[in-house]
């Protein structure tokens, strides 16, 4: 074994073993990998693949319910394999410094974020007095991107945005002066403009002050643009491993491939339908026309937040129509209210004929028939007591039509095998769940379907393979989607029109194509810039 | 902030009226003859129609309930429940006569309940030992299925009787104060260890401490300074079961090491039908629980800025 | 499954006994409750009179077998009560919503002023002394609870995405209330209501303990402990052993609801 000092982490054939009950299963097999000073080295699976326990057993964080079964793990020259906490936590903050998944949980939320960096100061430095210690910690908050750190410094977590507390988790993770940084998914819960900031940060950092970084992804895209190195893990393994350009160039793991495929960034531009497509019907005016809607809700204490400022869209039949944009745009409120969920306080939503913002509960009930919703995710959205074949029959029989043999239909229709039938969600993959929403909201054969955020939660293979289903079952049946989403990748695979959004108003508006390739706002320009591997050229894909 | 505190200084006030008529139509309205209630049940045949007009006239349960109510309800804000038909006295006087002795039982176990709890609590989250944390976890809902009566008798045997160590009864310096205490500190500790063993539990789980073992932080370290605060605000959500605990317990306890007290005052009160008692222990019983969850409620903001925030926004500018 | 707990398994053989002293007491005891040699009074536990015997000489064992009846008997129409009210009432006011929750709910905060057991006392006081108004008293002090956790329960669930699901597939109100809605809140209304059983029994003990409840000669868990109590520095086993029969039963409910809201819990 080498032990250059080179080497900042090194882990070797490292197993990792999950309790289930009594049986042991394993997540992680036999992996190695090193990062070495100055190194940005990626790590890219999928929910599942191990990846989170991987550096959980590399920090000394696994959970109880997981145990080491064999490898090594090594810091510099270090042997650190099998030290206790109290030993672990001298290398932790020292010598490795982490950044978690999520910020909205990873503050301590009763103490204020000086004080939170503060502890990292003291437990990772030489005694000093209390000002050297301060003084450090703001530091730190510049450090990682916080330029009012003294402002910040007093602040307690729920007063800062998502990205500033993602910079203050990484001011912690400096605070010791590690050599290392291990980010876990550090910027999977943030707006894609603050994810790139975030991103360019880490990346700053490593080139300012010469360490290492160790970045675990399931963003391929995230990934090949930002890594000199990236590790592909499947299933507890690394299936492929190398420089970006060798990935890029030629992938050896049919897995890799098939994620490259699955990158929404990686197509110029609209799946194409397996099937043929069925000859256009009469081309009327819209299947959905939205004017003018305001919507004003009412906070704590007489505040109020506008969600919707003068929106409005118009869907073509036999079209898909994407709404993007980032966390308070306003898309959800927008979504509930085209599917009737809601009311807007002023303007009109016209399905067809129909004025569905002047109907009664009852009428509204009749308009459903037509219009139809896909939830974002399929682990909330059905009923967990309900087998496949009674949530499917639900829409039937509510509306007192014969089932017959729709449940078996609808099932083919989404590529699921009949005998899914008769189990309940929790049997089911996501994937699988989603497919069961979608044959769900086509039991009534609608006209429109309004898909919020639909594939956001799915990994991204399966979320290739859904969004390839909804593009084949629009063709086949003559469907117009209205598409709620925040990836822009996604936009451009099944998309004709697309309106961004940003704090409740409409920014821009029009064809997918001529939007993406001339946007004429700022913000949309924004947005292209930010959408991760937006720099990499397909490679010889379509 | 000034509408929080007045909403809930309101919903206090609403409780403890709603209290004292609900009181009200349990013990003056919903008996067939009121009266009765106040004769014993065994000599109810021999008293004279005319003695029972006297009384019926002094309680005013002839004039119409609407009248008596306002009258009563007029006579509480003023602080006069009537008498006591058992000792004549006024119901206040009798109340505050054994209250400083429950006070002290109540005040002195909740403090030791407080105290067990959290030990239960850091013991089960601070141990590596999983036979230690499985033992020291099984013990609370084994505190709260022993009925206090039987731990007080069990207490009763072996610590007085047998080992000689305490009186077995009377309310005479602290020797007498440790058994009665200790019986019902032990069902009170019990629903808070509860909580906070779980509330410990998924704290210790919460993304913060990943963060602080990141940091370099010890096991005991993230203990103190990170999981206990956020651990123990919930236990401030239950202060109101506590207090039923701690009111249903000194009901027995009381009456087991035949202690002077609101507990065995309200037993002597049910048993002989005194009818202006049992209200004015209820009403008492509300008001304290009322002011209790004031209390937490004003209390909460203060230890968690998020929910100050909260408040802070939401005061007229 | 339940093998692989050992004490959980141990629990329901204890509520299984317990329930069956209740429907066939003279299965495990040929002694009369009732009756007893005086000549024999306060005999110590032997191989004949497994509690001992009080001070009429009465088969002590004989007493707690016959006593689970009255007791359990009280403690599962206290439950019922609670529960079948509670779950309505809670029902009503989290789907309802509004103006209707608001009223529901600040009823419930003022029973839920009132301590239960204190409670109990003043409606037993009202109803008169027997079992059966003890367990009216219990089922009544408990409402509020219940309805609180139902209340809280439905809000959950009508928040949850399958119910706004439902309604966007034009599935009407009560449909909605019944298919999802009810199944899906019950489950951990359930798991108090076995954590009730517990408290119930201990509950209708307390009361029959202070003597609400059944007049002496019939044996009750409570009254046993209260009348060996007098005796208790000479003859403790006479209060004790009912008493232990009495806690092994509590203990092993809630070893069981524990179990029941890890299932519903999954």
């Amino acid at each position: 074994m080498t032990t250059s000092t080179d080497q900042l982490l090194t882990v070797g054939a490292l197993a990792v073993d999950y309790r289930t009950g009594r049986q042991w299963t394993p997540a992680v097999r036999g992996v190695s990998l090193t990062v070495r000073a100055g190194e940005f080295v990626s790590l890219v699976g999928e929910s599942g693949s191990g990846k989170t326990t991987l550096i959980q057993g590399a920090l000394g964080l696994l959970p109880d319910a997981a145990r080491i079964t064999g490898g090594s793990i090594a810091y510099a020259d270090v042997d650190v394999t099998g030290w206790n906490d109290r030993k672990m936590a001298l290398v932790r903050g020292n010598y490795v410094g982490f950044v978690p998944q999520d910020p909205n949980t990873s503050l301590n939320p009763v103490k204020r974020i000086g004080t939170q960096v503060l502890e990292a100061v003291r437990f990772n430095r030489p005694r000093n007095d209390a000002t050297a210690y301060r003084e450090a910690a703001l530091e730190s908050l510049r450090t990682a991107g916080l330029t009012d750190a003294e402002r910040v410094f007093h602040q307690y977590p729920h007063e800062l945005s998502g990205g500033m507390k993602q910079r203050a988790l990484i001011a912690i993770a400096l605070a010791g002066q590690p050599r290392i940084i291990v980010a876990d998914e550090p910027t999977s819960a943030l707006d894609v403009t603050v994810q790139k900031r975030i991103l360019d940060h880490l990346a700053g950092l490593r080139e300012r002050l010469g360490i290492g970084i160790l970045l675990v992804t399931h963003d391929l895209g995230v990934a090949l643009e930002r890594s000199d190195r990236i590790l592909v893990m499947q299933s507890g393994e690394i299936v492929e491993e190398g420089p970006v350009a060798q990935v890029l160039a030629g992938a050896t793991s049919d897995y890799t491939r098939r994620l490259l495929d699955a990158a929404p960034s990686r197509h110029a531009g609209r799946l194409q339908p397996r099937l043929p497509v069925r000859p256009a019907g009469p081309a009327g005016g819209p299947v959905l026309r939205a004017d003018g809607l305001t919507r004003t809700y009412r906070l704590h204490g007489g505040r109020q937040l506008r969600a919707l400022d003068d929106a409005g869209l118009i869907v073509r039949p036999g079209t898909t129509h994407a709404i993007v944009g980032e966390s308070g745009a306003g898309k959800s409120t927008l979504a509930g209210i085209l599917a009737g969920f809601h009311r807007p306080d002023t303007g009109t939503v016209h399905a067809g004929d129909h004025e569905i913002t002047a109907l009664g509960r009852k009428q509204l009930r009749d308009v459903r028939r037509d219009l139809q919703f896909v939830f974002q995710n399929p682990f909330t959205s059905l009923d967990p007591r309900f087998t496949v074949r009674r949530l499917i029959e639900e829409p039937l029989k509510a509306f007192g039509l014969p089932t017959g043999d729709r449940v078996g239909e609808l099932l083919r229709a989404v590529a699921l095998d009949e005998a899914f039938a008769d189990r309940r969600p929790g049997q089911l993959s996501g994937g699988q769940r989603q497919r069961v929403a979608i044959a769900r909201a086509l039991a009534l054969n609608p006209r429109i379907i309004v898909l919020d955020e639909a594939v956001s939660a799915l990994d991204v293979s399966v979320q290739a393979q859904i969004l390839q289903l909804l593009v084949d079952l629009q063709a086949e049946r003559g469907l117009s989607y209205v598409f709620v989403t925040h990836d822009l990748g996604v936009v451009r695979l099944v998309a004709d029109d697309v309106t961004v959004m940003k704090d409740g108003r409409v920014v821009e508006t029009g064809p997918v194509g001529t939007v993406f390739r001339e946007p004429a706002h700022d913000y949309t320009r924004q947005l292209l810039a930010a959408v991760p591997g937006a720099g990499l050229t397909p490679a010889g894909q379509v | 902030m000034l509408r929080y505190v007045t909403l809930k200084v309101g919903r206090a006030l609403f409780v403890v009226w709603a209290a004292f008529t609900v009181t009200f139509v349990l013990l003056f309205v919903l008996p067939a003859n009121p009266v009765d209630l106040l004769f014993d049940p065994a000599e109810i045949n021999s008293i004279p129609a005319e003695v029972r007009e006297r009384v019926a006239e002094n309680y005013g349960f002839n004039k119409p309930v609407i009248l008596q109510y306002l009258d009563r309800l007029g006579h509480a804000l003023t602080g006069d429940f009537g008498n006591s038909v058992q000792s004549g006295r006024p119901v206040v006087t009798a109340i505050t006569d054994v209250l400083p002795s429950t006070l002290v039982l109540a005040a002195a176990a909740l403090v030791l309940a407080v105290l067990i709890a959290f030990g239960i609590a850091l013991v089960a989250t601070a141990t590596r030992r999983p036979w230690l944390r499985d033992l020291v976890e099984a013990w609370p809902s084994g505190a709260v299925s022993v009925p206090v009566f039987l731990s007080g008798i069990l207490m009763l045997q072996i610590f007085s009787f047998r080992l000689g160590w305490f009186p077995s009864f009377g309310d005479d310096g602290w020797r007498s104060l440790i058994l009665p205490l200790v019986t019902l500190a032990v069902p009170v500790a019990g629903p808070i260890a509860q909580l906070l063993v779980r509330s410990f539990r998924t704290e210790f789980a919460a993304g913060y401490v990943t963060t602080s073992w990141a940091k370099g932080a010890t096991r005991s370290g993230i203990i103190v300074r990170d999981v206990f605060r956020n651990a123990a605000l919930p236990a401030l959500t239950i202060a109101g079961v506590t207090f039923g605990n701690l009111i249903a317990g000194s009901v027995i306890t009381e009456t087991v090491f035949a202690r002077k007290g609101i507990g065995r005052m309200t037993q002597t009160a049910i048993n002989t039908l005194d009818v202006p008692l049992v209200a004015g222990i209820v009403v008492l019983v509300a008001a304290t629980f009322a002011l209790i969850n004031l209390i937490v409620d004003l209390i909460c903001p203060v230890l968690d800025p998020r929910l100050r925030a909260a408040l802070t926004a939401g005061a007229p500018a | 499954m339940i093998a692989r707990r050992p004490f959980l398994l141990l629990s329901w053989l204890v509520v299984l006994v317990a329930v069956g002293w209740a429907i066939a007491p003279g299965l495990f005891t040929s002694f009369d409750p009732l009756s007893g040699d005086s000549a024999a009074s306060f005999a110590p536990p032997s191989a004949e009179h497994w509690f001992g015997t009080d001070r009429l000489g009465r088969d002590l064992f004989a007493r707690s077998v016959h006593g689970a009846r009255t007791t359990l008997t009280a403690t599962l129409l206290a439950v019922l009560i609670a529960f079948g009210l509670g779950a309505v009432v809670g029902l009503a006011a989290g789907f309802a919503g509004g103006v209707v929750d608001t009223a529901i709910m600040r009823v419930v905060d003022v029973f839920l002023a009132i301590p239960s057991l204190l409670l109990a006392m003043v409606v037993v006081s009202v109803l008169g002394y027997s079992t059966h108004n003890i367990a009216l008293a219990v089922g009544i002090s408990s409402i509020a609870s219940f309805a609180r956790v139902m209340r809280s329960q439905v809000l959950t669930v009508v928040n949850q995405d399958y119910v706004k699901a439902a309604y966007g597939l034009g599935v009407g109100r009560f449909a909605v209330m019944w298919r999802h809605v009810v199944p899906n809140s019950l489950s951990s209304v359930v798991a108090l209501a076995a954590l009730e059983v517990g408290a119930g029994v201990l509950a209708v003990a307390s009361l029959g303990f202070l003597g609400y409840g059944a007049p002496p000669p019939q044996p009750e868990w409570g009254l046993l402990v209260a009348e060996g109590r007098d005796y208790v520095a000479v003859h403790p086993w006479a209060s004790i052993l009912p008493g232990l029969a009495l806690a092994a039963v509590v203990i092993a409910t809630h070893r069981i609801s524990t179990s029941f809201r890890r299932e519903a819990g999954r």
